[in-house]
C-alpha cells in the first residue's frame, strides 16, 4: 500500500514540474529517497503537505563540495526522503511555515553546520548557548582536521540572554524555571507568561545537555556507535541502539538472525513497560495520589531486576549490538519471563482498575493539558502523545520491521488528548506489550544471536524503530573504511516537546508538572 | 477505596532489609549509623543532572522506590541547594550546564560534599571532553566521592553514600 502511495506522490511531483532523481540502487531503504533541486525544496514540501504527509525529520550532512539536506516524511507507513545538495554558503528555504515542527531541527542544523534558512520567521539560535561562537560551526570539517573551537571564556558563561517571547500588560508576569529543576530530572529552561494562575504562554529553551553526540560519532567503529547510540537517551537505550544498529545493518546488508530479532523486540517491549509503569505512577504522584506511584514503582523495580537477571543489565544498555544481541537467554530464562509477564499483567490490571475508580484523580487529569487532534497532527506528535490525540501512527504496525512483521500489534488510540488520555494509552500499551513479549518468547527458536559485521565497507542507511516515546529515525553514513561519517538520531521528543507548549496554554501553573510528566520528553535525546 | 486498602494490605511490606544482597545487608545499618552520627540523622542531597543521558536519573529515582526506600536511613533529596549537605552530580558536565552547576554549588552552605555519580561524572565516560563537554565533574568542581557505573545501580549508590559518610571532612577548597 505504501509503495502505491509513494508512486503516486512521485507522479504528482512530475505533474507539477518538480524534477526528481531517484538513486539506483536505492540509498536509504526502506524509505524512498528523491533528490530535488534546492529551488524545488519548498514546492515539493508544500505538495507533501497538501497530500497530508506527516513531517518527521530533518538533518544535514557534509559532502565534499558543500552540504546535503534531508527531510523525512511519512504517510500510511511509507517513508519519503527529500534531499537536496547545496554549495558552500548556499542557503536553503525554510519549510517551517509548512511544517512548524521543522523549526527547531532547522535551527539546530544552523547552529551546528552554519546552513542558513531563508524565510524562517524564527531565526534565533537553538542548540548553541555560549560554548562556541556564533560564527563557529562544530560539525563543519572532516573530524580529523577540524580547526579547534575558538576559545570562549572558561567557565562557560551562563546563557542568560536568550531572547524569549515577551508578553506585556499590567497583570502579566513571568516565571522562569530551570535549567536546574526541583527534582531528579534533566535540565532545561521553561519560561512562562501567566495572568493570575493561568498560563498564557510557555516557551522552552533546551540545549543544556548538548554534549556533542553527532560529532563524537564521527570516526567511530560500529561497536562504538552502538554504545554511543545507547546513551543518546538513557531511558530509551534499547530503542536508540536498535535504530542505530538497524541502520548499520542496512548499510552493510546484514540481516540479524531471527533469534536476535526476537530478543531485541523483547528488550524493547520491556523498556516500554518499565518506563510506562514508572511514568503512570509519577503522573498520579504529581497530583498527590501516592498509592499508584509506590505500587507501580514496585512493579517497575521487579521488572528491571529481571532485566539484570536475564540480560545482565537493569536498563539493558549495550545489549543490542551490530549484527544481533550481546547476550542470549536460556530456556529457563524464557520460562521465567513468560510466567512473570502473566503475573505482572494481572497486577497491573488490578492497579489500573483502582486508579480509574479514583474520582479525585479523574478530576485532576481529565481535560487537563488538552492537545487537540488538530494540533497533534499539525506538529506530527508521536507515541502516546500522538495516540491520545488521534494520531495513532506506530512503526511496529504501520511500517513493520523484523520481528514485528510476524505478529499483530494493536495500537490504542483516543482523541481526548488530555493527561488522562495519555496515561490511559500507556496503561493500554503495557498490556499489549506484555502480550507481545509472551508471543515473542513463544516464537524463540534455537539459533545464533549475533552475526559478524563485514569490515571496510561504506554507504548510507536508515534505522526506524518504535521506542516507548514513539518513532525513532536514525541516519547513518559510513565512510569507505566502515567508520562513521555521519550519525543523526532523531528522538521522538523533537516532535513531542512543541506539543507541551501548546497544551499548557489556558491551564493553571500548578498543573504544569503533571502536564510535563504526561509528555515526558527527553532532554538528552533532543539536545544531543 | 476498599480496593486500594486491600491492595496495600495484600502487597505487604516489600522494603528490603536488603537481604537479597549480602553486601547491602551489612551496608544499610552502617549507612543509617553514619547518617545519624555525621549529619544528625538527616543527609540532604541536591541532585543535578549536568549532562547525563538520563540513565543515572532512573537509578537515582529507584533509590526512592519501596524496595530501597533510602529515606528510611535519613537520606533524602531536596529541591533547594540551600538545604543540601551534598551535591550529587550526574553526566559529563556539558559546557551549557557549567554555569548552572557552579551556581548550584555556590548556593550550598559550606562545608558540603560533591559526589560524582556514574562513569560520565567520574571520568567523562562515553563523551569525554569536547567542544560541548567539560568531561568529568572534577574538571569543574572539587569532588569528594566518585561512584562509578553506567549507570550505578541503587545498590552501588547506597554503597557510595556509605563510603562518603566514612570520610571525615569534605575536600577543602
Amino acid at each position: 500500500m505504501s509503495e502505491a502511495w509513494l508512486n503516486e506522490i512521485q507522479q504528482q511531483f512530475a505533474a507539477t514540474g518538480i524534477e526528481t532523481v531517484e538513486h539506483h540502487p536505492a540509498r536509504l531503504l526502506p524509505a524512498r529517497q528523491l533528490e530535488i533541486a534546492p529551488h524545488a525544496w519548498v514546492p515539493a514540501t508544500a505538495l507533501c503537505r497538501q497530500c497530508a504527509m506527516r513531517w518527521a525529520a530533518f538533518w544535514v550532512r557534509e559532502t565534499g563540495s558543500g552540504l546535503e539536506a534531508f527531510s523525512c516524511l511519512e504517510k500510511g507507513g511509507g517513508y519519503l526522503i527529500l534531499s537536496t545538495r547545496l554549495g558552500e554558503q548556499q542557503p536553503l528555504e525554510s519549510i517551517a511555515h509548512l511544517y512548524p515542527a521543522a523549526d527547531r531541527p532547522q535551527r539546530h542544523a544552523h547552529d551546528l553546520f552554519g546552513i542558513a534558512f531563508e524565510g524562517q520567521c524564527d531565526s534565533r539560535r537553538w542548540t548553541r548557548h555560549q560554548a562556541w561562537r556564533e560564527d563557529d560551526f562544530p560539525l563543519r570539517g572532516d573530524g580529523q582536521t577540524t580547526k579547534p573551537p575558538a576559545p570562549t571564556p572558561a567557565p562557560t558563561p551562563a546563557d542568560d540572554s536568550y531572547p524569549f517571547v515577551q508578553a506585556s500588560g499590567s497583570a502579566v508576569y513571568e516565571i522562569a524555571v530551570g535549567p536546574v529543576h526541583a527534582g531528579i530530572i534533566e535540565p532545561g529552561h521553561f519560561r512562562f507568561q501567566a495572568v493570575g494562575e493561568t498560563v498564557i504562554n510557555l516557551e522552552k529553551h533546551l540545549g543544556y545537555v548538548h554534549k556533542g553526540i553527532e560529532k563524537l560519532a564521527r570516526g567511530r567503529d560500529l561497536d562504538g556507535l552502538a554504545r554511543l547510540a545507547g546513551r543518546v537517551s538513557g531511558d530509551s537505550t534499547v530503542a536508540h541502539s536498535w535504530a542505530a544498529c538497524q541502520a548499520a545493518e542496512r548499510v552493510l546488508g546484514v540481516e540479524p538472525p531471527p533469534r536476535a530479532q526476537l530478543l531485541r523486540a523483547i528488550m524493547a517491549e520491556r523498556e516500554r513497560v518499565a518506563n510506562h509503569l514508572g511514568d503512570i505512577g509519577a503522573i498520579c504522584n504529581d497530583v498527590g495520589f501516592a498509592f499508584p506511584h509506590y505500587q507501580l514503582s514496585r512493579l517497575k523495580e521487579r521488572l528491571v531486576r529481571d532485566n539484570a537477571l536475564l540480560f545482565g543489565h537493569r536498563l539493558m544498555m549495550d545489549r543490542i549490538v551490530p549484527g544481533g544481541v550481546a547476550i542470549d537467554i536460556d530456556s529457563q530464562g524464557a520460562d521465567h519471563m513468560f510466567a512473570c509477564t502473566q503475573e505482572l499483567e494481572s497486577e497491573v490490571a488490578r492497579l489500573i482498575e483502582i486508579i480509574e475508580r479514583s474520582e479525585s484523580l479523574e478530576d485532576r487529569l481529565m481535560t487537563t493539558g488538552r492537545l487537540t487532534p488538530e494540533w497533534a497532527a499539525e506538529l506530527g506528535c508521536l507515541g502516546y502523545v500522538g495516540r491520545a490525540s488521534g494520531c495513532d501512527f506506530d512503526v511496529r504496525r504501520d511500517a513493520p520491521y523484523a520481528p514485528y512483521h510476524r505478529v499483530e500489534v494493536a495500537v490504542p488510540g483516543y482523541r481526548a488528548g488530555d493527561v488522562a488520555a495519555r496515561a490511559k494509552i500507556r496503561a493500554d500499551e503495557i498490556g499489549i506489550s506484555l502480550g507481545l513479549m509472551r508471543r515473542f518468547v513463544e516464537l524463540l527458536e534455537p539459533g545464533e544471536h549475533r552475526l559478524p559485521m563485514p569490515q571496510g565497507r561504506g554507504g548510507e542507511g536508515l534505522g526506524i524503530v518504535d521506542g516507548w516515546r514513539g518513532e525513532i529515525i536514525s541516519y547513518l553514513a559510513l565512510d569507505a573504511d566502515g567508520r562513521v561519517e555521519r550519525f543523526f538520531p532523531r528522538d521522538p521528543s523533537w516532535l513531542n516537546w512543541p506539543a507541551l507548549e501548546q497544551l499548557i496554554q489556558g491551564n493553571i501553573v500548578p498543573d504544569f508538572p503533571v502536564c510535563n510528566k504526561s509528555i515526558n520528553g527527553s532532554y538528552s535525546g533532543q539536545d544531543l | 477505596m476498599l480496593g486500594m486498602f486491600h491492595k496495600i494490605f495484600k502487597t505487604g511490606l516489600v522494603t528490603e532489609e536488603p537481604a537479597s544482597d549480602a553486601e547491602i545487608e551489612q551496608l544499610a545499618p552502617e549507612l543509617k549509623r553514619m547518617v545519624d552520627k555525621q549529619f544528625r540523622g538527616s543527609l540532604a542531597i541536591r541532585m543535578v543532572d549536568a549532562g547525563s543521558c538520563n540513565g543515572c536519573e532512573l537509578e537515582i529515582h529507584a533509590l526512592n522506590n519501596p524496595y530501597y526506600a533510602i529515606e528510611r536511613y535519613g537520606v533524602h533529596f531536596v529541591a533547594s541547594p540551600r538545604h543540601a549537605d551534598a551535591l550529587l552530580v550526574t553526566g559529563p558536565v556539558s559546557r551549557h550546564m557549567e554555569a548552572a552547576l557552579i551556581a548550584t554549588y555556590e548556593a550550598m552552605a559550606k562545608p558540603c560534599y560533591v559526589i560524582a555519580s556514574g562513569d560520565c561524572a567520574c571520568n567523562g565516560g562515553e563523551f569525554g571532553v569536547n567542544y560541548a563537554s567539560c568531561g568529568a565533574v572534577e574538571n569543574v568542581l572539587p569532588v569528594d566521592l566518585k561512584i562509578p557505573g553506567c549507570p550505578p545501580s541503587p545498590a552501588q549508590l547506597t554503597r557510595g553514600l556509605l563510603i562518603l559518610m566514612g570520610q571525615r571532612e569534605p575536600v577543602q577548597r
